[in-house]
């Protein structure tokens, strides 16, 4: 084999006549570089590879129908895999596409053929994740929301937040869009929880078919991982990239926590109706998988090259996990704005409330009460929805940058930029919009540097709609024309069923966004220090605080 | 003797949860509510390859309410249509512009005769991709296997030894470079799913037929005695039969800006004209002559990949093109300008090889003939596409 990749690099080109079209630009430089292909992979031998791990899986999908696993799958995981499974295939088709956005910029040919194999790989994951949201429609009891995922993952909030993993990776500067955010970020830490401690949840309840795709998945992203590696050694050996290595690696791990971490913890901790005390919870999994296994054992012997890694980020990470409630609060505004999505989302019962507080102490006293409610209120008897009922909850404002909104109030923060008040979840938030994106950086040129774009909050355009005319406008309706796709419950029965009736005599959606931006300075800076008092799971700020 | 109590193992417990399909009546649980309904399929059923592919990627124009999210410097954000010169149905209406208060504002009559009207023919995706190359990736190598046991290669006249390190061996360089920098690059710049697909499929293609030829080369040189493994660097560097063939891939890569052209030029113009003539005019031909077996197996490979799959998903891309309801004619006048550009290249390109033809013990068709054969297969392809063949191919 080593002797077929040597071969293989004598097909290595150098421009006699023309030189390629340069699409694509980077900030960074690789003047001092050596030339490193870590992968030694030719495609003999990789195609019947591939070939074999695909009967597996296809296999594996037979099975599991002529076994008939749906008898025995949680409705309450499989309800969430309606958002993940939406999401999911477009993140890797634009992994393939950021690909040649390297080619260009990275002058390494050994390394374009790894990347190239890459590039075939994320259509492969692209694929195969589509194939299994099929699977699922064709076989498990409610096909609604699978059916119309890709419509709907385009229209839903929760879609958005999703999205920034997979434009993150085709936009902006090469580097820091392919390698630093992709592949040395995504892949090779957040990959673990989203490809490795999920699957485990899955088969857990009752999905065993999740973690045959995913793992299939997950065994190609090791070829990746040394791709980001080998170009991260090359941009070390050049000293101006360093200002930019730590900017990106700033911007790209708190990125991918914010997003990530947001919708996986909820799948992994609210999906499962698994509560065995000595199964791991989701703070447990990212200690592993995040903290030990890619902080500790990848991010921190970088520092041998130099290189100012962002401890305190990864820290920050770990106290919203674990002190800040970070998934917990997530999870609870998923189940708020449950007329929003297209999928439904069971309450958490007496089992759950005693495992999260035996995982995560006082966690009762935080949400208990609340889910409580979620589940007074989850089947419609007169009342509207929870999201409009007095539960001691405020509906957040969104993040400007995450897009995931400001759930721990105390961090919320604002800036006014281009005539308009944005809200950021977290001053690193702020930071990625206000410096990180930008054409100078530290008072450096950086032309090729992306920009954050386009309507980041969902509220503002729906601000004043009537909420049935909302959830037609997204198509989140059932075929009888009036059921909701989304509901807070179960119960497939059609009398416990939500209705456009019901949310028609709700009151109107109100963008915090709009309301923010229709108030004077003063009122900007009462409405930011109420928000900065308020409690954990939302609690109103205590009056006269 | 006692026996241990074993602790139970903590194990999730299954449960029957009866969540199977058909288990329950309710809104949304009839057998049509099982398929995907966000798009028409181009036939009466869908395929799976359209269940795969399609709308995966978002579009502002339809349902994508908040736009994209992450731009170029430049303002450039998401796929622009703009990024090939080509036009097709509805390209000139603008996003719908969504702010306060607008809603989801997506496209109904969207897409007509459009970009995302596309569908490859060859409807690939992983599991059709794999299965194929698999199977040419062992059928190739059991080839070379027996031949190598079967000493197949000491019935080479002396001659064809030489053509085949420097002739064959260049052509690995040519693959190589079309995979990578022609389709792998414009797999991030077209404009939708289906076409990045099939651009990736095209590329990997490409690339394992480059790897193919560049492990024969070494199999060779491990097998024939004085075989030069490396000649190919030289013919490919220096050779002048392969320097006009050798610009004409470099201006391939090059082109400014506009993945059509590059996919078109590639697989329209350059592969009938001097892809095929290499291949299967003079190599395929000359083989047997020279008691090779063995070689137009592995070249007949890469010679099904482009004749018989990636020429299919180019016409079927290109080909509505030229009769679109909006832009048929800006279309036409374009692709015809890209022929006039890149015929003559190829032509000239193709006269410089013309010493290949003689440089075998046993030899081909004439190098005329030849190129008339591979100018007809060009003139019809041109033709199935709604095009004019360029008064240049006269040359």
């Amino acid at each position: 084999m080593a002797k077929a990749h040597q071969k293989i690099q004598e097909l290595s080109w150098e421009p006699q006549y023309h030189e390629p079209y340069m699409k694509y630009g980077t900030d960074y430089t690789f003047r001092k570089a050596a030339k490193k292909d870590p992968l030694k992979q030719v495609l003999r031998s990789y195609f019947p590879m591939q070939e074999e791990k695909d009967h597996r899986v296809y296999g594996a999908s037979d099975g599991a129908i002529r076994g008939n696993m749906f008898r025995q799958v949680q409705e309450r995981w499989l309800e969430w895999q309606k958002l993940f499974l939406s999401i999911i295939p477009l993140p890797e088709v634009s992994a393939a596409r950021s690909m040649p956005m390297l080619f260009h910029v990275v002058p390494n040919p050994e390394l374009h053929n790894g990347q190239a194999i890459q590039m075939i790989d994320e259509v492969r994951h692209s694929t195969i994740q589509q194939n299994l949201k099929r699977l699922y429609m064709n076989n498990y009891i409610d096909p609604a929301g699978f059916n119309n995922s890709l419509r709907n993952f385009h229209s839903d909030y929760c879609g958005t937040i999703g999205r920034q993993f997979a434009e993150g990776f085709i936009t902006g500067d090469a580097i820091t869009a392919a390698s630093i955010y992709l592949t040395i970020v995504a892949e090779t830490a957040f990959t673990n929880t989203l490809f490795v401690a999920m699957p485990a949840e899955a088969a857990a309840n009752g999905d065993y078919l999740l973690p045959t795709v995913f793992h299939s998945v997950q065994s190609d992203e090791s070829r990746h991982i040394s791709n980001g590696y080998a170009t991260l050694l090359m941009a070390l050996s050049d000293e101006d990239n360093r200002q930019l290595l730590e900017r990106d690696l700033r911007y790209a791990w708190w990125n991918n926590h914010r997003v990530v971490d947001a919708a996986i913890g909820t799948f992994i901790e609210y999906g499962t109706k698994d509560r065995r005390k000595d199964r791991e919870s989701y703070a447990e999994m990212w200690r592993r998988w995040i903290y030990d296994d890619y902080y500790r054992s990848y991010l921190v012997p970088l520092e041998k090259y130099g290189l100012v890694i962002p401890h305190d980020l990864i820290e920050e990470s770990w106290k919203q996990i674990w002190e800040k409630g970070y998934v917990h609060e997530v999870a609870q505004f998923f189940a708020t704005g449950w007329l929003a999505n297209y999928w439904r989302i069971d309450g958490m019962t007496d089992t759950d409330f005693e495992w999260f507080e035996y995982k995560y102490p006082g966690w009762y006293d935080k949400y208990g009460a609340w889910w409580e409610n979620y589940n007074r209120l989850a089947t419609p008897n007169g009342h509207n929805p929870i999201v409009f009922e007095d539960v001691d909850y405020v509906y957040p404002a969104r993040c400007w940058t995450c897009m995931v909104p400001c759930l721990v109030r105390e961090d919320m923060v604002m800036a006014d930029i281009d005539g308009v008040t944005r809200t950021y979840c977290h001053e690193v938030c702020r930071w990625t919009d206000v410096e990180a994106f930008r054409p100078t950086y530290q008072g450096r040129e950086t032309p090729n540097m992306g920009r954050l774009v386009g309507h980041r909050e969902w509220e503002t355009l729906y601000d004043g709609w009537n909420w049935a005319d909302v959830v037609s406008d997204m198509g989140f309706v059932r075929d009888d024309g009036k059921t909701l796709t989304a509901q807070p419950h179960l119960d497939l029965n059609p009398k416990k069923m939500w209705t456009l009736d019901h949310l028609r005599r709700c009151p109107p959606l109100g963008s915090p966004n709009v309301a923010i931006n229709n108030l004077d300075a003063a009122g900007k800076a009462a409405f930011l220090a109420d928000y900065n008092k308020q409690g954990p799971a939302g609690r109103p700020a205590p009056s006269g605080a | 003797m006692t026996t241990a109590q074993r602790p139970e193992r903590s194990v999730p417990k299954p449960q029957f949860t009866d969540a199977e399909a058909g288990a329950q009546e309710f809104p949304d649980s009839g057998a049509s509510a099982r398929r995907y309904n966000y798009y028409k399929p181009a036939k009466r059923k869908q395929t799976h390859y359209e269940d795969v592919t399609v709308d995966v990627q978002p579009d502002p124009r339809h349902y994508l309410a908040q736009g994209w999210i992450y731009g170029f410097a430049d303002g450039s954000r998401g796929y622009p249509l703009t990024w090939t010169k080509l036009k097709a149905w509805g390209v000139d209406k603008p996003e719908p512009v969504n702010g306060v208060g607008t809603g989801n504002n997506h496209v109904v009559d969207w897409p007509a005769h459009g970009w995302h009207e596309f569908r490859d023919p060859n409807e690939e995706w992983e599991m059709t991709f794999y299965r194929y190359n698999a199977n040419v990736v062992r059928q190739t190598t059991q080839n070379v296997e027996n031949a190598r046991q079967a000493k197949a290669f000491d019935n080479w006249t002396p001659n064809w030894k030489t053509f085949v390190e420097r002739n064959v061996g260049a052509w690995m360089h040519i693959e190589h470079i079309l995979g990578l920098y022609v389709f792998a690059a414009i797999n991030r710049s077209c404009p939708t799913n289906m076409h990045n697909t099939a651009m990736v499929v095209n590329s990997m293609h490409k690339i394992r037929f480059a790897q193919d030829l560049a492990l024969y080369n070494l199999t060779l040189s491990e097998e024939i005695e004085g075989f030069d493994g490396a000649a190919h660097l030289d013919a490919w560097n220096n050779d002048a039969e392969w320097q006009g063939v050798r610009k004409v891939v470099e201006a391939l890569t090059a082109v400014d800006n506009d993945w059509g052209e590059m996919a078109f030029a590639t697989n329209v113009v350059f592969e009938p004209l001097l892809g095929e003539l290499f291949r299967s005019n003079l190599v395929q031909q000359s083989a047997a002559g020279n008691g090779d077996f063995v070689t137009p197996t592995v070249i007949g490979a890469g010679e099904y990949d482009y004749s018989q799959r990636d020429l299919r998903w180019t016409q079927a891309c290109f080909g509505p093109l030229t009769q679109d309801k909006e832009f048929a004619a800006h279309n036409k006048e374009l692709m015809q300008g890209w022929l006039s550009h890149w015929v003559p290249m190829c032509l000239e390109a193709a006269r410089a090889m013309q010493p290949l033809w003689s440089q075998t013990d046993s030899k081909p068709p004439r190098f005329e003939d030849s190129l008339d054969r591979a100018k007809s297969r060009f003139a019809g392809i041109v033709t199935e596409l709604g095009l004019e063949p360029p008064k240049e191919l006269s040359q």
